[in-house]
């Protein structure tokens, strides 16, 4: 694996410059008052947050506060019982997951969940075959993709279940781009990874940044967090309970302690 | 008891002959099971009402491919309407719940069978005549022809599932249906065309088998029964293993029927069943849990 | 405020049992014999809802314990003479006992659809032993007898009447309700609805799980098994037909439309579907299974709970 920050990579959205919070309308992605349940147990408390175009925004907070349902809430897969997602300023809330995906919002779940049985190639045609998309074009994202991650050229005709959990994150990640997405939704990628690949991933969300892509990143890590991105809500009990910049913060600092201590 | 060698080989030709069939028949099966967890109590009746179909299209255009052909069509929409109507709504409400919906839909089917064409069986005249020489037999074409044309609707459906986007679509959406649908599959869609496959296959087995056995309302109650057997036998939702499991199957069935009458031959495949599910309860043909 | 729930159920249970016990004496012989017919599969549903119900395992084989105690009180009739009604009882219970036995053995330890598959191999499985051996069992005509008196010696000796049947039938079902209840509600039946709702952990404090669940196989098949017997009084013969599966997958059906985990429910499902067929089969002869099987597809999807669930929320709000 060799590229880093500013190697090509696949990408529709357009980085926009945005300065603090006065850039509401042009978000990307807005979350406004989600409340979600699981059986009778109320996960989501009102959770509102936003991201703009080409932004990395991270969530975040301790075990079970709901980082992973808000993700989920977006991606369609959980139904939220009030309040509204909307994507490019239009309500996607109650959208089937499926068309919440062809509008361009990737998602990476926590345990990567790679079809295990499809062949690397496979797992990337789910979500390279869709219509309005012309051949050379699917050639050229595979290409694209190949280039970056070369180990998933390697490995193409291997069954996604036998990579390891490094390769599977890769994949994950890789397949979420073949739907050319505007928003990637990152839940936890670096979890039970080694050392040298969490660097990776850090990358990984760099360079995906650099194409335009926005990154909503769930993550455990404190300092990969901080420095990837931009700005940081931090979530209690279901709420955003704080939002703050990236580059404000520092791993030791209170506010870092109240929300994430132990 | 010593028999026959000539014996044994024809009871192997027929073994295979029913085994092809009843594959076909447990294709769809497993493939339903193994995409949304529905056990589909009413498969034997798509299979009947499929060879319903195509004794009346035969009768009206004497076409065997044209009968084969409206049976898999008209009960492919049958089965697409069916999974609409009536499994979509109990799809997270577990296998058990679907067993006793499609129980229900078994129940309507055979009885709208009985009213409409009456429980007197009907001869089907084999479509494909001519016989060959299988030592003192005079053993008909037709039955050869069934087991192939079962062996190439399987393999155009197993090529159909390697290779088309449909195939990974369905593929994915069996190994993760929650994470297919995120990746933009329209698993529903995706369901209700398995299904309506499903059904398709089913019917087609039926207007294969129908030549040989006759065609009635109740057809399909063997066939459900010897399907269930096959598809836990194989490991449910394995496609390979009902295919092997299925000409086990049936071997044995016809072996067993050189010492008893055919409808004790059963009780074999009621064994092999128990014997699997107690000693190798996911399947003998899918690699063991670890 | 439990005593008096208990009151309550007593006095419903004593104006119902009331009602049923003045039932022949005003009705025609052919709802006579309707409602002792509802009483008898009413029997067998509340036997299956101990397994779907309580425990949590849907039987598809029901038909067997029940052709067991029909075929055993056959055996009992057919060859013992003078022909006795307690020996009938006997021969019945335990032929049903030991088929439950040998289910219980082999599917107990499988779960959910593998349950419900084996329990109906198991029942076609009997189904083409009883077909096919024609020498002892009849095969596809069956067996048919006489009833025999209701006597105990040196007490009373009644010949047994279609009125007196229907109260014998009656004092066994209602019997066997409250034994039933009994049971559901003592620490075994806790055991039982514990491994409904988790098996893993009803296991991991320490129960012998599959030891519980076999007692509950034949428990099920006991009382099953008696519903066959007095079945079989009732209509003087014993058939193949009644240990096809289809029969299995009318109990599952009474169970499920009136309610399941509540006893009462399986009967009033078995009331509900016998007397929807009546009422249908005067229309449509033969073809009543056709609208049948969509209002139990119609319960299947709109109402889980099954009729007596549906009521109570209705009451409730």
């Amino acid at each position: 694996m060799s590229s880093g920050a500013g190697a090509a990579f696949i990408g529709t959205g357009t980085a926009v410059a945005r300065v603090g919070e006065d850039a509401r309308a042009a978000d990307l992605l807005a979350v406004d008052r989600l409340h979600t349940y699981y059986g009778k147990s109320h996960i989501l408390h009102g959770v509102s947050l936003s991201v703009g175009r080409g932004e990395v925004v991270g969530l975040l907070g301790r075990n079970g506060v709901g980082k992973s349902t808000t993700l989920k809430a977006i991606a369609g897969i959980v139904h939220p019982s009030a309040g509204e997602v909307r994507f490019e300023g239009r309500p996607i809330t109650g959208l089937p997951p499926h068309r919440v995906a062809r509008l361009g919002i990737g998602y990476v779940p926590e345990d990567r969940r790679i079809f295990p049985l499809l062949t690397v190639l496979e797992n990337l045609r789910v979500g390279l075959d869709r219509r309005g998309v012309a051949k050379a074009k699917k050639a050229l994202l595979l290409d694209k993709i190949y280039a970056y991650f070369p180990v998933l050229a390697e490995r193409r005709h291997q069954a996604g279940g036998t990579l390891s959990g490094g390769e599977q994150q890769m994949l994950a990640i890789a397949r979420a781009m073949m739907l050319e997405p505007k928003i990637i939704l990152l839940d936890e990628p670096t979890e039970g990874l080694m050392p040298r690949m969490v660097s990776q991933i850090r990358e990984i969300i760099e360079a995906l940044r650099g194409e335009g892509v926005a990154v909503l990143l769930v993550e455990q890590n404190v300092p990969l967090t901080l420095e990837a991105s931009r700005r940081i809500y931090f979530i209690e009990k279901g709420e955003v309970r704080h939002h703050a910049l990236g580059s404000q913060l520092h791993v030791g600092d209170a506010v870092i302690h109240q929300y994430l201590g132990v | 008891m010593g028999v026959p060698l000539d014996q044994l080989l024809i009871q192997t030709i027929n073994g295979i002959v029913t085994g092809m069939i009843l594959a076909l028949v447990s294709s769809g099966l497993t493939l339903i099971f193994g995409i949304m967890d529905v056990v589909n109590f009413a498969h034997g009746e798509l299979l009947m009402l499929g060879a319903y179909v195509g004794v009346l299209t035969l009768a009206a255009t004497g076409n065997f491919w044209l009968a084969l052909l409206s049976a898999g069509l008209l009960i492919g929409l049958l089965g697409a309407a069916i999974y609409l109507v009536t499994l979509r709504p109990l799809i997270d409400r577990g296998p058990l719940t679907t067993i006793l919906a499609t129980f229900g839909i078994s129940l309507v089917l055979q009885n709208v069978a009985l009213w409409q064409f009456g429980p007197v069986s009907r001869k089907v005249a084999e479509p494909i005549g001519g016989h060959f020489t299988l030592f003192y037999l005079d053993y008909p074409w037709y039955r050869i022809v069934v087991a192939l044309l079962s062996a190439a609707i399987i393999g155009g459906f197993w090529l159909f599932l390697k290779f088309g986007t449909w195939g990974i679509w369905i593929r994915a959406t069996t190994q993760d249906r929650v994470m297919a649908q995120a990746m933009g599959i329209p698993v529903p869609w995706v369901l209700t065309g398995v299904f309506a496959i499903g059904s398709a296959m089913a019917a087609a087995s039926g207007v294969l088998f129908g030549p040989l056995s006759g065609v009635d309302p109740t057809m399909g109650l063997g066939w459900i029964l010897r399907a269930f057997i096959v598809v836990v036998v194989g490991g449910m939702g394995s496609l390979g293993g009902s295919i092997a499991a299925a000409i086990l199957v049936s071997l044995l069935e016809a072996y067993a029927s050189l010492w008893v009458s055919p409808s004790q031959a059963i009780i074999v495949s009621f064994v092999v069943l128990i014997v699997t599910l107690l000693f190798r309860p996911t399947g003998l043909f899918v690699a063991a849990p670890k | 405020m439990r005593r008096g729930h208990g009151t309550v159920f007593w006095t419903g249970f004593a104006v119902i049992v009331a009602l049923l016990i003045a039932a022949p004496l005003v009705l025609t012989e052919f709802w006579r014999r309707f409602v002792t017919e509802i009483l008898i599969w009413g029997l067998l549903a509340m036997s299956s809802d101990i397994l779907i119900g309580y425990t949590g395992m849907v039987s598809f084989g029901h038909s067997a314990f029940f052709g067991l105690g029909m075929y055993g009180a056959a055996a009992a009739l057919l060859t013992i003479d003078p022909p006795n009604l307690w020996l009938a009882l006997f021969y019945g219970l335990v032929a049903a006992a030991a088929v439950a036995a040998c289910v219980a053995y082999f599917s107990t330890r499988l779960r959910d659809i593998y349950f419900a598959i084996t329990t109906l191999i198991f029942s076609q499985i009997f189904y083409v032993i009883i077909f096919t051996w024609t020498a002892v069992t009849g095969g596809e005509n069956g067996l048919a007898f006489e009833r025999p008196p209701l006597a105990i010696p040196g007490l009373f000796d009644f010949v047994l009447t279609p009125t007196r049947l229907h109260w014998f039938v009656l004092a066994v079902v209602a019997g066997s309700y409250l034994i039933l209840r009994r049971i559901t509600q003592s620490p075994f039946g806790m055991v039982l609805q514990s491994i409904r709702e988790n098996e893993a952990r009803t296991r991991a404090i320490g129960y012998a799980v599959e030891r519980y669940k076999i007692v509950a196989v034949m428990l099920s098949g006991l009382f099953a098994g008696l519903a066959g017997v007095l079945y079989a009084l009732q209509n003087q013969f014993a058939a193949p037909d009644f240990v096809f599966f289809l029969v299995s997958g009318e109990t599952v059906i009474y169970n499920v439309i009136g309610g399941i985990g509540t006893l009462v429910g399986p009967i009033v499902g078995a009331a509900f579907f016998l007397l929807l067929r009546e009422g249908l089969s005067r229309f449509l002869t033969q073809y009543y299974l056709i609208p049948l099987g969509a209002v139990f597809i119609a319960i299947v999807i709109l109402m889980p709970q099954g009729l007596l669930g549906f009521m109570r929320r209705w009451l409730n709000e």
